[in-house]
């Protein structure tokens, strides 16, 4: 175990590394490339491969490769390069193939801007590929989130065998704070009998994601679903801070629930009884959560770096008997602690 | 009584599904008794491309990985690059390999990766129903192309084996056919080649097969190898483009 | 399937595609008359004298449905 002070994504690459990281291939965007950077200078020393693929649409495919080959592989990006990936992301879950995505979003749609952003969500946590799939995804708030969630994220990904996306933003990649190196020793990786090891077994192995023939693709669905239905009840994350008491609560997750931690500290000082409910998995989403929160707490809102995405999750699982607001900055420049309170105000006081 | 010709066992009991006359069959078969012979099927993955190649584990007995559209030989990176030791190929016709691939091909090449790679050109997009492919030729009729291809609209029909070995990182580019025993002899001998250049870490092995499709070509299957012979061949001219002979070790 | 011969021709695997037929340089081979199970005429050795187990056929089918024997 250590203490060091490191950057978001730093810490992000490091806690790759300890939860076994074998092989890591991406492109360089604006602004994540410290991730890649870190890991061509650090990945090969823990026994890892370290590759910049000519494209995105390179990268995710080939951990796809890798992956079948039963090591733990990671690729990073932002938004536009996470949209190329999307093809890649649908066949690894199609073929049942672990690997964690990381998303350093950024401002869009399109080209947008390098500016922090939570404008892939939808993207994240609906399938942003093609077919009937969802991946668990992880939002961390912190520099020690982004270490230790990045741990979680490898687990659960192996775990249920499908891939996982880590969807952070450009604040928490580049911001620095002390972080506790738990596992500076490394885990232990579970073994992959399923994926193609040092030689071929007495059986062909055959990962993939065609099912032509009659129900076989139906059966294939649903074993995907079940597994995923598993997902909800075991994997939900989730942090309430000031939330028993609150009769105001603040819905929010990454880098706009660290702001809106200190909204809430503010407010208390000033007599506000304000509480913040961070989803920390935003699939599975702490929906069982948050409806026992509608047993006490009539006001809420949802605050986000987009036009409202997680909005209507929050929507649609607390109903129409309790007030929802919202308050939105798509592709801009992150609210001030205070700018939240003054909404709070605004709505409801 | 001598044996004179068997097909290998690497080759399943499985009717193949292709169209008659179709030379997906032959590459099988080849690509079948290359392993056979090199001793290498418990050590092979095999990377599946999509297009009428995309059932070739039904029928080759080897460890094998489905690849998006396309994206084979940045899968097949992936593979060869967590697992060094074992003996990855890759099968890809000519709208895998030449055009949504392309980079990826280009790409893989270049790094001079490891791999050996099946390109059975048939100047067609056969699973689909016969559209325009990179290699189609001039004039050619296709189902997007149906007045035939011509040049200012759709360029001209691309080279695949010329143009990859002009790359460094590739050690072996040749390009073959079955319309004579002679060819069918060299074509056994071209395959088996590129296996074993990946197993001396010779680096990128290309192996381009001109095929016969006698279904999206509209034709019986020997007038369909006809054509190969007589319209193919002049502009995909048989032989080897490079042959690396010494190992490059960096 | 017909054991002990110059050729063993598994019936329902050929397409009758005819490959063999033209490539076999002592016009051995023919298109049989009975259809398969896949509903093609499958190949026979017609002239089994003339064969001189040299393989061609075998190796140009693309559904390898000849083996190859020479005594």
């Amino acid at each position: 175990m250590e203490k060091l002070f490191l950057r978001g994504s730093e810490a992000l690459a490091l806690g790759a590394i300890d939860a076994g990281l074998k092989f890591y291939a991406g492109y360089p965007i604006t602004p994540q490339n410290d991730i890649p950077e870190f890991l061509s200078r650090e990945l090969h020393k823990a026994g890892g491969k370290f590759i910049q693929a000519e494209s995105e649409v390179a990268a995710i495919n080939m951990l796809l490769g890798a992956s079948a080959c039963g090591l733990r592989v990671m690729t990073s990006s932002s938004s536009p390069g996470i949209s190329l990936m999307q093809e890649g992301i649908s066949y690894l879950a199609g073929s049942e193939l672990p690997a964690v995505i990381v998303n350093v979003t950024r401002w869009g749609p399109g080209l947008g801007g390098i500016g922090a952003s939570q404008g892939d969500y939808y993207q994240a946590t609906k399938g942003g590929g093609h077919g009937d799939y969802y991946t668990p995804v992880f939002s961390p708030f912190s520099v020690q989130e982004m270490y230790d969630l990045i741990i979680k994220a490898f687990d659960v990904s192996d775990k249920y065998r499908m891939p996982v996306i880590f969807l952070s933003d450009v604040m928490v990649s580049l911001m620095k704070e002390p972080v506790v190196r738990k596992f500076s020793k490394g885990i232990k990786v579970p073994e992959k009998h399923w994926a193609f090891g040092e030689q071929k077994g007495e059986m062909q192995k055959i990962i993939k994601s065609l099912y032509l023939k009659g129900h076989d693709l139906e059966h294939h669905n649903w074993k995907l679903n079940k597994r995923f239905q598993e997902i909800k009840e075991k994997e939900v994350l989730v942090d309430k801070y000031q939330c028993d008491d609150a009769e105001i609560i603040i819905v929010a997750f990454g880098m706009v629930a660290r702001i809106a931690r200190t909204t809430v500290d503010i407010a208390r000082e000033a007599g506000i009884k304000l509480g913040l409910f961070r989803p920390v998995t935003l699939v599975p989403y702490p929906e069982k959560e948050l409806e026992q929160l509608a047993e006490k707490c009539g006001k809420y809102l949802v605050v986000e770096m987009n036009m409202g995405q997680m909005l209507y999750d929050v929507q649609r699982v607390l109903g129409k008997d309790v007030k929802i607001g919202f308050y939105g900055k798509p592709s801009s420049y992150a609210p001030t602690p205070e700018e939240l309170l003054n909404k709070v105000k605004e709505l409801y006081l | 009584m001598k044996m004179v010709y068997k097909k290998p066992d690497v080759l399943k009991d499985v009717s193949f599904h292709f169209c008659p006359g179709c030379n997906h069959g032959n590459a099988h078969k080849l690509v079948a008794e290359a392993i056979s012979q090199l001793g290498i099927q418990d050590n092979c993955i095999a990377v599946i491309g999509v297009g009428c190649g995309v059932f070739l584990y039904d029928y080759i007995d080897v460890d094998s990985l489905e690849a998006p559209h396309g994206r084979g030989l940045a899968v097949a990176t992936g593979v060869k690059r967590a697992r060094p030791e074992r003996i990855v190929f890759t099968y890809q016709g000519d709208g895998d390999l030449a055009a949504i691939g392309m980079a990826e091909t280009v790409h893989a090449a270049n790094r001079g990766e490891n791999l050996t790679v099946i390109f059975i050109n048939n100047t067609i997009y056969g699973m689909t129903g016969g559209q325009m492919a990179p290699t189609t030729l001039l004039g050619q009729i296709a189902t997007t192309a149906p007045y035939g291809r011509e040049f200012q609209r759709d360029g001209y029909p691309i080279r695949m084996a010329e143009m990859l070995a002009t790359l460094e990182g590739v050690a072996y580019s040749t390009r073959v056919a079955f319309t004579t025993p002679k060819q069918i002899m060299d074509a056994k001998k071209a395959i088996k080649k590129a296996f074993e250049m990946q197993i001396n870490n010779m680096g990128f092995s290309f192996v381009e097969v001109l095929s016969a499709c006698p279904t999206n070509w509209n034709m019986q299957p020997l007038e369909a190898l006809k054509r190969v012979t007589d319209e193919m061949i002049p502009f995909f001219p048989l032989g080897t483009f490079k042959e690396r002979s010494v190992s490059d070790v960096l | 399937m017909t054991k002990n011969k110059k050729l063993v021709i598994d019936f329902n695997r050929c397409k009758g595609c005819q490959l063999c037929v033209n490539f076999c340089s002592k016009k051995a081979l023919a298109l049989g008359k009975k259809i398969n199970k896949l509903g093609y005429r499958c190949v026979i050795l017609e002239n089994e004298d003339a064969c001189v187990s040299c393989g061609i056929c075998a190796e140009i089918c693309p559904d390898a449905v000849i083996e190859v024997w020479r005594s």
